[in-house]
């Protein structure tokens, strides 16, 4: 992940060593009913590679997390997104069409900002986005079947 | 809180990837922190993430790399773990009409800011923040008042903190974020007794339309 946002092979193990420790760290606050340990370890990485990659604060990130600790009682639903998911979650990716996972894909694989994406494939940013915006939709859809 | 309007999808999927831009990233945090419903809409968007780390293909690393974390994972044997409630009075803050993100950014009050008349009836807060060309900032519109028909060159986000205001769109109160494309003309104006008070993000200076309201497009600056 991070060798593909453009770290360099060195920064890139250091901020690995890193996204460890805090898991180590915060092993505690982990809980199956906000999401799959995947999920909650690329919130980590996440917030890793955008404190270091793009020099901003990570604050707004972190106060979100807390406020869902302090107030998102572990939901079925959420279980269900999270828990069990990580296989439905690829099958869900799987179904859509090509130019909405392309989209995905660079946008969580590549880690592009949506104006690049649209730069690489030549399309209008307003395309892109309504390309991420039926993707996301499909996906619940498609989850929410499952319930 | 009954929040009525929520984030634009593609919105959620930019939060979850770190895509936005500092002042976006503050905005969307701060209806997070208010919107139960969005927390749980960005979960999902997050679990897309975990999958992609997932499909991430596995790189290298060298030969001593784990040694190391061993040896940092070793030195963290006399620290206390992490615990679920990291902020101080987490009630008080968090049901204070200051969200989280932005009580980092203004305190937890909203009668304290510097507020700078504009035009009759509005005041405006600026918040400063490194790194973005996107400019933040809070209104203060007096009850009654109307802003001038505007669109937008680039993306805004409008968070109401207090009061409400109405629009073409519907009626806007705490809790409720506008997430409007280009094109989109609106004239807000302000519906409840009290002042309405709202967090704007802008990722271009919003165009006013109409002679007077262009001539007054350098004085308010949004």
């Amino acid at each position: 992940m991070m060798l593909g946002s453009g770290a360099g092979n060195d920064l890139a193990e250091d901020m690995m060593q890193e996204v460890i420790l805090t898991v180590w760290r915060k092993a505690a606050l982990y809980s199956p009913g906000r999401g799959s340990v995947a999920t909650w370890i690329f919130t980590i990485a996440r917030n890793a590679r955008i404190d270091r990659l793009r020099r901003q604060p990570v604050q707004p990130y972190v106060d979100v997390e807390t406020v869902s600790i302090a107030c998102d009682a572990p939901s079925a639903k959420a279980r269900l997104i999270g828990n069990q998911s990580d296989e439905q979650v690829r099958r869900a990716l799987d179904l859509l069409p090509d130019e909405q996972k392309t989209v995905i894909e660079l946008a969580f694989l590549k880690y592009m900002p949506q104006s690049e994406i649209a730069e690489k494939l030549g399309l209008p940013i307003g395309t892109v986005k309504s390309r991420a915006r039926l993707a996301y939709k499909k996906l619940k859809d498609k989850l929410e079947d499952l319930k | 809180m009954s929040i009525h309007h929520h984030l634009d999808d593609a919105s959620l999927m930019r939060y979850a990837s770190g895509d936005l831009d500092p002042a976006f990233c503050v905005i969307v945090a701060s209806h997070l922190a208010m919107c139960g419903q969005c927390r749980n809409a960005v979960r999902l968007a997050e679990a897309v993430g975990g999958d992609c780390l997932g499909q991430t293909p596995q790189a290298t690393v060298s030969d001593d790399a784990f040694a190391r974390l061993s040896q940092m994972i070793d030195a963290e044997a006399g620290r206390q773990p992490e615990k679920p409630v990291a902020v101080q009075d987490p009630a008080g803050q968090l049901q204070s009409n200051v969200p989280l993100p932005l009580q980092h950014l203004i305190g937890g009050s909203l009668d304290d800011l510097n507020w700078r008349w504009i035009v009759p009836g509005v005041h405006r807060h600026r918040i400063e923040l490194a790194s973005t060309d996107s400019s933040l900032f809070m209104l203060r519109i007096g009850p009654g008042r109307k802003m001038p028909e505007h669109g937008h060159g680039g993306t805004e986000m409008t968070l109401v903190l207090s009061g409400s205001y109405k629009d073409a769109i519907g009626r806007f109160g705490p809790g409720d974020i506008t997430d409007l494309d280009e094109h989109i003309e609106h004239q807000p104006s302000v519906d409840s007794q009290d002042p309405c008070i709202c967090l704007v993000a802008t990722e271009e200076p919003t165009q006013f339309k109409g002679l007077v309201s262009r001539l007054m497009q350098p004085l308010v600056g949004i």
